[in-house]
Order: C-alpha cells, then structure tokens, then sequence
C-alpha cells in the first residue's frame, strides 16, 4: 500500500562525488516500488568542486520536483559540513544520513576560513536522527573508493519501506556487469553500517 | 506503454522523435544542450550544431521549406542571436513544420541574465506552448508540430531550467511513422520578403493570428480546475507544480499554451472564481495581459519579479503572515565558488595575463571562472563574442591611454560562434588591441560539444577542421602567435611583445581541455611539495587550483614561515604549473 503522502529526500555533498548517480538510483527505486518520482539539481557552473544538491520527491502523485523549506524529512550528506549549509530545508524531526568525509573548501584551503568542527554534535543536538559513517573507507574496503555514493544510498535504504529487491534490481540497472558486484557490497555496507 | 525517467531535455528528444521529425539544429547552451545530443542518438536522424543559433535557425528554416519537419534548439539569449530570421519567418511561414525550443534560465544558474523569453512570441507573433514537467515536455513538443504543420507557422517551445533539468516519469509512446514530405516546390512569392511580398504577408500573419486565437480557446492543454471557488490560480509551466504542491484545494487555469492567450476560457475562469493570483516567474507577462482585459488579478505585487520561484516562495507571497523557515545553524560556512579544474589551460594562460594589467574583456565559457579571486582575470562580460568588438572600442576610445593595455579573450567555440566578425572589424579599422583565442579543442563549458574547429560533427563524424591560424591571417590579422598556455614564461613575452606592437594582434593559446577525452591529455604524476625547501611564500595558491591547499602552524628552523603548501595527490593532474611559479623549487 503505497502512502499518498510526499515525502522529500535532499541529497547534498560536492560535485564529483556521485550525488546525481545517487539519487538516479533512487528514483528509479521508488518509480519499481510502484511511486510516482520527481527529482531536481540545483548546481553551480564547475564540473567539480561546487555544491550539488539533489531534490528527490515521491508519493501517490508529485506536483513540485522541489520541496518547500522546512519539510524535508531526510538528508543524505555526502561530505561532513555540506549538511550544515541546507538545514533550513529539513522538518524538526528530520533523520540525517552523513558522510563524515571532508572536502576542504578553496578559502580553507587557501587558510582564510576554519572548518566546523562540531558538525556531528550540532546535528545530533537538533535533530532526532543523525546516522554518521565514512562511507569513503567502507567504500574502499567494498573495493573502490568511488563507490561511497552506494554505500550511503545503502544507509538510507534502512530509513525507507522499499523492499531489498527493489533496490537490487535497479542497481543492476545502473552499472555495468564487471562493476556489480562492487556496487552491490557498497550498498550492503551501507546497510550494516 | 513503456514508462521511463526522463529529464525535461531527454522527454523532449523523444517527443521530437515520436512526432517523426528526423532533422534538428542547434547551438549548445544550459540548459538546452541535451536535447540535441539525446536527439542524435536515434535512429535514422540527422542532427547538427551549427556554429551558432542564427545559423541553427536558418538552417531548419532551409530544411522547413524543403518540406520537412524541422527543429531548432537554444537557450534563451540565443534566441537574441536567432532573433532576425525568426522575426521573418512568422512572415514567410514554413512549407513543412519548425519548431524552436528556447530554454531559459530562471535564477541564471548558467547565463548572463534571465530574459523573459515568452515576450518573444508576443514580439514576433509566434505562437508559443510552455511545458510543466518532462511529460508534458514529450507531449507539448509533439504538439508543437502539429499546430506548425496546421498552421503553417514556426512554434515557440518554450521551457526553464527546472523543467529541463528535473526528472520524472514519463510514458513512451509509439513513433509516429516519418513520412517523407521533402520536395523542392518553388513558391518565390511567399518565401521573397522583399516589400511587396512582406507586406502581403504581414496582413496574412494577422489572419494566422485570429486563427489561432480560436484555435486556443479550445486547445485541450489550457486546463480549468473548478475547487474551492474562493481562490483561483492562472498560471503555466513549473509554477503550476509549485503552487499545486503547497495550495492543491485552490482553482486552477493552468495554461499550456502562453501565446495567443484563450480570452474567452480566462473570462469563464475569472467568473467562477472569487479572487484570482496570476503565478508566474520572471515578467508579468500573462498578469498584463489579463489585466489589459480588464480582469482584477493579483500578481506582481506580491510575487517577486526576480529569480525561479519555489513551493515555499509562492506559499509565503499568498500567506504573508506565515514565518519562513529557517536553519538552527548560525555560522558563516565557507562557499564553494565554482572554479577551473584541476590542469586546465585557462589557469596559466590568466596567471600570466594578470601580471600584464591590462584591462580585460571576457567572453562566454569556462574562462570566464578567471573572474573569480585569486585570478581576477576579467573586467568585462556581456555576451558571446562581445570580446573582441569592445576590446577593439575601448582601444579605440582611449587611443594613447588604452595602448598596450587593452586585450579580449575568447574561446575556440565562441570564437567560431560570434568572434569572426568583429575580429575583421579589427583588421578593416586597423585596431590596437590584442585577443586571445583560448583554444582547448572543444565547447568544454556545456560538456564537451563538436565545433567546426574540432574535426568532428555532433554525428561522430570526422569533418573538416578550421585552421584558427590560416582564418585570423585571412581576415587580415598579421601579428600572430600559437602558443601552450601551460607554459606560464612563453606565455607572458607572448603577451608582453604583442601588447607592445602596433596594429591588431591575436595570440592563440592552444591546449586541449583537460576533461577532454578525445584529445588524450595525459595526467602526468602528481607533483609534491618538498617541506624543507616550501617558505610558505603562497605564490603557489594565487594559481587557485583545486588540491593546492595551506597549512597553518608547519614553521621550520631558521625561517619565518607560518605555514606551508600542500597539494592533494587524489586531485593533482601534473600540469606543472605551481612548479613553475614556485621560486623556491619545493614543488616536483
């Protein structure tokens, strides 16, 4: 029984690190589980380095492939402090999904700007749910450090009534035969982390 | 049928395909370009970028008139390039169909500005359909052609970046069966927008113009919702979906047709409803129009003008007491500005333009990232190929003051789009200012697209190739120089000697993009920075490349560095280039 109401995942992190790939899978799971989908980016101009957000909504039946701020009910960070900067989007009782990678900005890197340092305690003192892992090691241990989009999908898996099928059935959709069994250990990493 | 996820620009090629038109041009630009390269991968068409969207154009009017169905597609500031063929051929009309789809870019996420373009089938009395999601986007386009052929005039499609960029669920249907129509069916009096002719055609565009306002009044995709009487909503496009997504109990005329509007079905609406919110981002454009009707709606005044809406944008307009959402966290985060990559030939060739001060005029493309601190690289940017005649304006103006000072910088592809022109114009008004043409063998910017400088076209296949040298010689240009950009020393005499000289000068820096497959960039190994010999200097972090950081606090014996430099390996493609502004020799 699909529940009609829409639900919002925001996907967030730095260009390059498979956030699009992501929350492709994604969406792909919830149109097999039988929802109707709607996704939508926001990024800037540079193929890597800037901030990727990725909007992923579904339901009985979607309008808006964006969420209005304040109603986003779970965020898959793909780097540590990127999940600080869209907190306005999620409800009070959001769960968090975050990588605990970091990915220094140009103005850290150049010295002019500190990174936060107490990214996991702000988080887990404001919301409900934070789930922390380093998905880059597990994704490593998986076989390919590239594979850390996977394993965080892996993790938000367990957040969502979508059955393990499902999700390996459009995983298989999504790589090629020699990368499967990697992507499919990333994602059970993900699960068990 | 078939159901599929598909982005606004995917749902597009297949709605062009399953309308059986096998033949399209276009110029890449966010966020129109997939729908050209999802487009020539089907089977049996032909598909080509032209050098620019005028020519795009022209080229599906040629085809159009021989019969066929045709398309055109650009983003909206390149229906400003388009602009004069379009405006004449709602005149001419077409034999077969054309369609041109432009994409703009509410927010700019991509572009110099958010022109509204709606106002251009007002403007030039084209009839245009908006879309509200990838389904509609398949079906709008099929549509589209349909009106063109039944009409016989060019159709405006029109859709934004959310639209094109999002993706949803769309069902497949059925190609339909391409006929082949093409016939050379001369018709001199029609398609001749001599006087005499064009004025026989204006009043025959007026015609068109009644015809279709009937036409619309019926047309299935402007589509009245009767809910809470209360309050109704005329809107089109994505802000349907938003303001759906937040008031789903309001009325609604959501219309899939934004020019001619349906006078008669906007009155019915407006009569069943109490008070009426024209949703629309960008210009007022249905609000004036509605208005002018004599309809009491409310729009503007509550709405903003600027920037792509949300669900929560239009939310707070209609419920002004309502308290925005904010974020508990209350610090400054670092931004990420967009930035060149790691190895990209931009990067020296601007490192060492910035030591000349000269005053730069930037063009359209990844260089124009050359802007952003520490490169500073750019004093100007309007619009594709505007480099080189303002270059050659301000040299002009200043006359002594400006000499050896003022210089234009241009890619290989807008170059090709729109830099030929004004390069001649330098050569025939014998200018003082120097360009570079930044060739790195590709349109990199909208990913990597075919160019008539790269050998190839947008089909896979090896073409001829411009020969930037022999075309800048043959426009006049006689002070040339080809040089590598990833050789910062060459670079600056290069730039330093032609500032110097007399007359119109181009420098082209040559050096494939570094994401550019095709061109086989080897990354060379990762360079080190050897902490015994690093001062902390930072010379090497004015280069602003992504794994070059610093680090605080790393002091050493008998120096008075406070710091040193670092250069991630997992990023370092081995350019070299921080080893060639290091002057301490601490990075190999």
């Amino acid at each position: 029984m699909i529940d009609s109401k829409v639900k919002s995942i925001l996907f967030a992190g730095v260009g390059g690190q498979g956030i699009l790939r992501a929350s492709d899978i994604m969406c792909m799971a919830m149109m097999e589980a039988g929802f109707d989908v709607k996704k939508s980016e926001v990024h800037g101009m540079a193929q890597r380095g800037g901030c990727v957000t990725s909007h992923v909504r579904y339901g009985s039946k979607v309008y808006s492939p964006l969420a209005e701020s304040g109603s986003i009910e779970t965020l898959v960070s793909f780097e540590k402090m990127e999940a600080l900067r869209y907190l306005k989007f999620l409800s009070k009782d959001a769960s968090i999904i975050l990588n605990t990678e970091e990915i220094y900005p140009p103005a850290v890197n150049r010295g002019d700007s500190e990174y936060p340092n107490d990214v996991i305690d702000f988080l887990k003192n404001h919301y409900p749910k934070v789930i922390a892992l380093n998905a880059a090691k597990l994704a490593h241990e998986a076989g390919n450090i590239r594979a850390a989009n996977v394993v965080l999908l892996g993790a938000v898996s367990n957040l969502m009534n979508i059955e393990k099928s499902v999700w390996e059935s459009v995983i298989k959709k999504s790589f090629p035969q020699k990368l499967l069994k990697l992507n499919l250990d990333a994602f059970q990493m993900g699960i068990t982390a | 049928m078939k159901k599929e996820l598909m982005s606004g620009n995917e749902a597009i090629a297949r709605g062009v395909y399953e309308a059986g038109v096998r033949f399209a041009a276009a110029y890449p630009g966010t966020p129109s370009t997939e729908i050209m390269e999802e487009f020539a991968k089907y089977d049996g068409v032909y598909a080509e970028w032209a050098p620019n969207e005028k020519v795009a154009v022209e080229v599906a009017i040629g085809a159009a008139l021989g019969g066929a169905k045709a398309l055109a597609v650009m983003k909206h500031v390149g229906v400003n390039v388009a602009a004069d063929p379009i405006f004449t051929v709602s005149y001419t009309g077409i034999a077969g169909a054309l369609v041109i789809i432009s994409a703009d870019d509410p927010s700019m996420h991509s572009s110099q500005n958010e022109q509204d373009n709606r106002n251009y089938a007002k403007f030039a009395k084209i009839p245009m359909l908006e879309p509200a999601d990838p389904q509609e986007a398949k079906d709008y386009v099929r549509l589209a052609f349909k009106i063109s052929e039944q009409f016989d005039t060019p159709v405006f499609l029109r859709t934004t970046t959310r639209v094109s960029h999002s993706k949803s669920v769309v069902t497949l249907s059925e190609p339909q069966i391409s006929e082949d129509k093409t016939t050379l069916a001369y018709n001199a009096g029609k398609y001749v927008m001599v006087p005499i002719n064009a004025r026989t055609r204006r009043v025959e565009v007026e015609k068109r113009q009644q015809a279709l306002k009937e036409f619309v009044e019926t047309f299935p995709e402007n589509k009245m919702e009767i809910n809470d009487p209360e309050v109704g909503i005329i809107t089109a496009g994505m802000p349907y979906n938003y303001t759906k997504d937040v008031f789903p109990n309001f009325s609604y005329l959501k219309l899939g047709m934004v020019y001619p509007l349906p006078e008669k079905l906007i009155r019915d609406f407006a009569s069943q409803v109490k008070k009426i919110y024209v949703v629309e981002e960008l210009d007022p454009y249905l609000e004036e129009q509605i208005k002018a009707m004599g309809i009491k709606v409310i729009g503007k005044e509550i709405f903003p003008y600027t920037n792509e809406f949300d669900p929560g944008i239009i939310k707070n307009a209609i419920n002004s007491n309502l308290e925005s959402a904010v974020s508990p966290y209350k610090e400054n985060l670092a931004q990420r500005p967009p930035n060149l990559c790691p190895g990209c030939p931009h990067r020296g060739l601007f490192y060492a333009l910035k030591k000349s001060k000269a005053y730069v005029h930037g063009d359209i493309g990844c260089y124009t990232l050359s802007y952003l601190k520490p490169l500073e690289g750019l004093h100007s940017c309007i619009c594709m190929g505007a480099s080189i005649g303002m270059a050659h304006g301000m040299s002009k103006a200043l006359g002594e003051k400006g000499k050896g000072k003022v210089v234009g910088v241009i890619g290989d592809s807008t170059f090709l789009h729109s830099g030929i022109t004004p390069l001649m114009n330098m050569a025939y008004n014998n200018s003082d200012a120097l360009i570079i043409i930044l060739d790195n063998s590709t349109t990199a910017m909208t990913g990597m697209q075919e160019h008539p400088g790269t050998g190839y076209t947008l089909m896979g296949k090896e073409a001829k190739k411009v020969n930037l040298k022999v075309l800048v010689s043959a426009l006049g240009i006689e002070n040339i120089k080809v040089i590598d950009p990833n050789n910062i020393k060459e670079t600056q005499s290069a730039i330093k000697e032609e500032l110097a000289n007399s007359g119109p000068s181009v420098i082209i820096a040559q050096r494939p993009c570094a994401l550019f497959k095709r061109a086989n960039v080897k990354s060379q190994p990762p360079l080190k920075v050897d902490p015994d010999k690093c001062e902390g200097c930072k010379s090497c972090l004015g280069l602003n490349c992504p794994p070059i950081s610093w680090k605080k606090g790393v002091t050493k014996e008998g120096s008075k560095r406070k710091g040193i430099s670092f250069i991630d390996a997992t990023l370092c493609n081995g350019c070299g280039l921080c080893a060639q502004v290091c002057k301490f020799d601490a990075i190999s």
